[in-house]
């Protein structure tokens, strides 16, 4: 079931791309992929830490490289998200003015590529996967985009090329930092290495700063961000949503399933230079947030800004935080991907994104106005909208962080800081909400028609997702945490610096499980 | 059971016998010529498969101090007849063009067959030498058939131009490397590498002077690989050259170079200056090969400084000394060079070589620009492609060696690479033309970039085969 949720946008797209009818395709196989995630959720095994589903294909024996699937919690709540997010995209998209069946196959490219990320378990795949989905939105941006097109499509190609390819650095350190016996490119073996002790702390220092500076260019971390507001702006609006809201993802998921886990002390180390970047991220790019004058600009550079929040819970590296930050992930993936879609429609309408020339479309687009209002409370973090979960947990957490910290620390401060965040994402986008759809309305408007009833269900779709998990915020938390709990209990995130020696006196439960069912002879079985 | 010299003297055989039917039948259409070279070449890449072992190359007398039969020099000799066998169906759809550059007759045609063939058996003597003699020998083959070979169409200036600065700076290299192995000879009184190796092991040897022979050696492979400060020559020449020249030139010359560096280097490693003096060297192609490579508008100028590019690549994995990366790197580069020169020439012949002629070939032409994308996007290192495994493997080793200077300006030029290997892309993608005319694919040359294409993926994708074919 992983691996059809992986194939079956990339099948659809290449049928698209030989001729299939483009639209329907994609509709119905991003449809048929909603269902299959929500297969997984519903047949998924609460509680328990371990990877499930899991279907391996060995590539490589001698570098112990195979093409292995499964899902966690974790996994499992960003292919929901991906699964949740295409079908809204597609169904955004609408006619497409010249190459239909390749803008459509992009589309659906990003979608497998993304979820083959999320559901691989062999790092050589994670990182292959996201890179496939990374060209399609540099050619959607490039071909199909608005204004400077051109230029926002050079500059997202060569910072996320090289972005890609720091990362494949540290991936590669990675995996050679494990002695040879243990060497092995599949997570989970990674994972019970590191449990064990094997990545020696100078060299997890080196990792983590190149998965951290990665993965920060991917999402976009102060002040790696520049990238991201223009590519938005010019970018298609089902694009905008896939990127921000999913692909954009990789890279925090990357950090909590392989910094969190595998690099314990990489990531103590660098606390401090992570909590400053992310401020920068919060308060700068917020700040720079509310300058915005135009809708598309200000939507790109508030995505970026949000990214702060998830930072500061994955940085906190305690079961809340992190908790909060998979919360988050999810929420801000599908609440940026609706105020972007609603931008696109805007766009298509109006023509243009300019504060000053908009102003009172409540009136014509009620429904419009009302998404949108949703759309931008969400973001805001309302209660009520999941996230509000996600941020209230990752403030909570890393109020209390995970490491052994006297006093008043910089946690504290960061957070007490990153609160003021939240006034100035209301700011921006009350602002924003204000001069588009409230006041005069200009008379060149009074004839624009709102949303037509088939765009609603991708708008309640992603409606429904952010008040449904909203209200009942337990349950993606429930899903994600036994996975969490497993890591930060084998690394000792909780009850201090020191660590398990020789792992036979309080073996966490992830590696017992994990050693049950691994194939015998290959080195980590040690008892 | 075939031994392995028996397939160079079937090549040599092959081409003389062409040689001879071009001189006697004048009256056959001389495409057949290429089609019985093609089939030719094939019937003895066949036989690679089914070669006898040789011995040791330790104890080895006579004939084999000279040559060996290892399973390197049998995997390259393979990969020489493969990339031949490209090249020719390339030439096929050369010939056109050379008809016009002799107008009214066929004169020329024959020989632009059969001049592969003697370099193909030069490029696979060159592979098995292990003695200094015959490296010199055979490289001189392979050199004295590319002089005739890259200013065959001696009436376009361009080309002529392109045959006499090759010419001048190969004949100045050559002597370069005979005044290398004129200086380790007197240091060592040896020319067979193993004895050489032996010799500078010896604490007696003046290794000053072997170093300074090495020097010289260096220089003059250099040249061979296109590697910065001996790339001078690479722009024109390949510009000027008719393409599927500039495709072998590319392909068959740069592999051969690295092979003989990895042997010749074999016994040098021992002085600590070798690997200094090749990481700067290498440093330089990388940067050199990619930054000039970003304003270029000519593809084939494009493809020639992506050339030196790749010989930075490549080199990082000489510094680390790992021959399987070297090999695996540049199987890719073979498959993804060639994908991108057999469409070049097609495209060229209807509208020309720079990299506007290129606009909306995704409309004209839509087989042509997905095996163009495919293979810039490999050139460039997108995953799933052959090329990036080939990088992969590349800094994986380099990462393992602790290069970390090397690393770092390996993954910023890459980064360069994506800029200009895309612009072609975008070409082809994004910008729309006033010419629409449909662009027709003959059968072979189609099977042939199909089969490119497919290898270039299936290596990205599924690398074993190539890792078990180098397994000792």
């Amino acid at each position: 079931m992983v691996l059809f949720t992986i194939f079956c946008p990339i099948i659809a797209a290449i049928l698209i791309m030989v001729g299939a009818p483009a639209r329907k395709t994609a509709l119905a196989a991003s449809v048929l992929t909603f269902a299959a995630a929500l297969f997984l959720l519903a047949s998924f095994g609460y509680g328990q830490p371990d990877f499930q589903h899991v279907t391996s294909f060995t590539i490589s024996p001698e570098w112990r490289l195979s093409f292995t699937t499964g899902i966690d919690g974790l996994s499992l709540i960003m292919v929901l998200l991906a699964a949740i997010v295409t079908p809204a995209a597609v169904w955004f998209a609408g006619p497409i003015d010249k190459h239909e069946n390749a803008f459509y196959a992009c589309l659906l490219f990003i979608s497998g590529g993304a979820i083959g990320a999320f559901a691989s378990l062999d790092l050589f795949f994670f990182y292959a996967f996201h890179e496939l989905a990374l060209i399609p939105t540099f050619l959607l941006i490039g071909m199909w985009g608005t204004g400077n097109r051109v230029a926002a499509a050079w500059k997202i190609t060569i910072y996320l090329a090289i972005g890609s390819f720091v990362l494949l650095l540290g991936l590669i350190l990675l995996y050679q930092s494990v002695p040879a016996p243990l060497r092995s490119f599949d997570i989970r073996a990674l994972t019970v290495a590191a449990s064990l002790g094997q990545i020696a702390a100078d060299a997890q220092h080196h990792i983590y700063l190149l998965l951290l500076i990665g993965f920060g260019i991917l999402v976009s971390l102060f002040p790696f961000h520049t990238w991201a507001p223009e590519a938005y702006a010019s970018a298609p609006a089902p694009a905008a949503m896939l990127h921000a809201g999913v692909l954009k993802k990789f890279g925090l998921y990357g950090l909590l399933r392989l910094a969190i886990p595998l690099l314990p002390e990489g990531a103590r180390h660098w606390t401090t230079l992570l909590v400053v970047l992310l401020l920068g991220n919060i308060i700068y790019v917020g700040l720079v947030t509310i300058a915005q004058k135009r809708l598309d600009w200000m939507l790109g550079y508030s995505s970026v800004m949000h990214m702060g929040y998830i930072f500061l819970g994955i940085a906190s590296a305690g079961i809340l935080g992190v908790t909060g930050a998979a919360v988050l992930m999810f929420a801000h993936g599908v609440s940026i991907a609706l105020l972007f879609a609603l931008a696109g429609e805007l766009r298509q309408r109006t023509g243009t994104l300019v504060f000053d020339e908009l102003g009172g479309l409540a009136r014509v687009m009620p429904f419009a106005g009302l998404a949108f209002g949703l759309g931008a409370f969400a973001a805001i973090g309302l209660p009520g909208f999941t996230n509000f979960a996600g941020e209230i947990m990752i403030f909570f957490g890393a109020f209390k962080n995970g490491w052994t910290m006297n006093g008043f620390h910089i946690f504290q401060i960061a957070t007490v800081l990153a609160l003021w965040g939240v006034v100035i994402s209301t700011v921006y986008m009350l602002r924003a909400y204000r001069k588009t759809f409230m006041g005069t309305i200009n008379d060149q408007w009074r004839q624009l028609v709102d949303l037509r009833p088939a765009l609603r269900v991708p708008v309640a779709l992603l409606v429904g997702a952010l008040l449904c998990f909203g209200f009942f915020p337990q349950a993606l938390v429930q899903i994600v945490t036994p996975g969490f709990r497993a890591y930060l209990t084998a690394n000792n995130y909780l009850t201090g610096t020191q660590r398990c020696s020789h792992g036979a006196a309080r073996r966490p439960r992830i590696l017992t499980q994990y050693e049950e069912d691994a194939p015998q002879g290959r080195g980590y079985n040690r008892q | 059971m075939i031994t392995t010299p028996m397939l160079e003297i079937a090549v040599l055989v092959l081409g003389m016998v062409i040689l001879l039917v071009e001189a006697f039948a004048t009256k056959i259409d001389r495409r057949i010529l290429a089609f019985a070279a093609i089939a030719g070449l094939a019937v003895v890449l066949l036989g690679t498969f089914f070669v006898a072992p040789s011995p040791s190359p330790n104890q080895a007398t006579g004939f084999w101090s000279f040559y060996t039969a290892d399973r390197l020099s049998i995997f390259f000799k393979q990969f020489a007849l493969l990339t031949t066998i490209f090249v020719l169906i390339m030439m096929i759809d050369y010939a056109p063009v050379l008809r016009s550059s002799f107008p009214g007759t066929q004169d020329g045609v024959g020989e632009f067959f059969a001049v592969p063939i003697f370099t193909c058996a030069g490029l696979m003597y060159l592979v098995s030498a292990i003695d200094f003699v015959f490296i010199f020998i055979s490289l001189e083959l392979v050199t004295i058939s590319f002089y005739v070979l890259v200013s065959f169409t001696r009436r376009n200036p361009i080309t002529l131009e392109a045959g006499t600065k090759y010419l001048v700076l190969s004949a100045l290299s050559t002597a370069f490397l005979v005044y290398g192995i004129a200086w380790i000879f007197g240091v060592t009184g040896q020319t067979n590498l193993h004895r050489v190796a032996e010799a500078l092991a010896n604490p007696a040897t003046d290794r000053g002077a072997a170093l300074l022979g090495m020097v010289f050696v260096l220089v003059a492979l250099g040249f061979k690989i296109a590697a910065v400060p001996f790339q001078i020559w690479v722009p024109d020449v390949y510009q000027g050259a008719p393409t599927p020249v500039t495709a072998y030139l590319s392909v068959g010359s740069k592999a051969a170079g690295f092979v003989v560096l990895l042997r010749v280097l074999l016994p040098f490693l021992t002085l600590p200056q070798t690997q200094r003096l090749i990481v700067l060297i290498a440093l330089l192609t990388l940067i050199y090969g990619n930054l000039a490579a970003l304003p270029q508008a000519n593809l084939k100028r494009l493809l020639a400084y992506s050339s030196i590019a790749h010989a930075g690549y490549l080199l990082i994995g000489v510094v680390c000394f790992d021959a399987r990366a070297v090999t695996f790197y540049l199987v890719a580069y073979l498959l993804m060079t060639l994908l991108s020169f057999a469409v070049l020439i097609i495209v060229a012949q209807q509208t020309g070589d720079e990299i506007s002629d290129f606009d909306g070939l995704a409309q004209r032409s839509p087989f042509l620009a997905f095996a163009m994308l495919i293979g810039m996007v490999s050139l460039a290192g997108v995953p799933f492609t052959a090329g990036f495994l080939g990088k992969f493997y590349i800094f994986y080793t380099a990462v393992l060696q602790r290069q970390v200077v090397l690393v770092i300006v390996g993954v910023i030029t890459v980064g360069c690479g994506f800029y200009y290997y895309l612009k072609v892309v975008r070409a082809m993608y994004w910008q729309s033309t006033a010419n629409v005319d449909k662009i027709s694919v003959n059968g072979l040359s189609r099977l042939a970039i199909s089969a490119l294409i497919i290898g270039t993926i299936w290596l990205g994708v599924y690398p074993q085969p190539i890792f078990d074919a180098l397994k000792r």
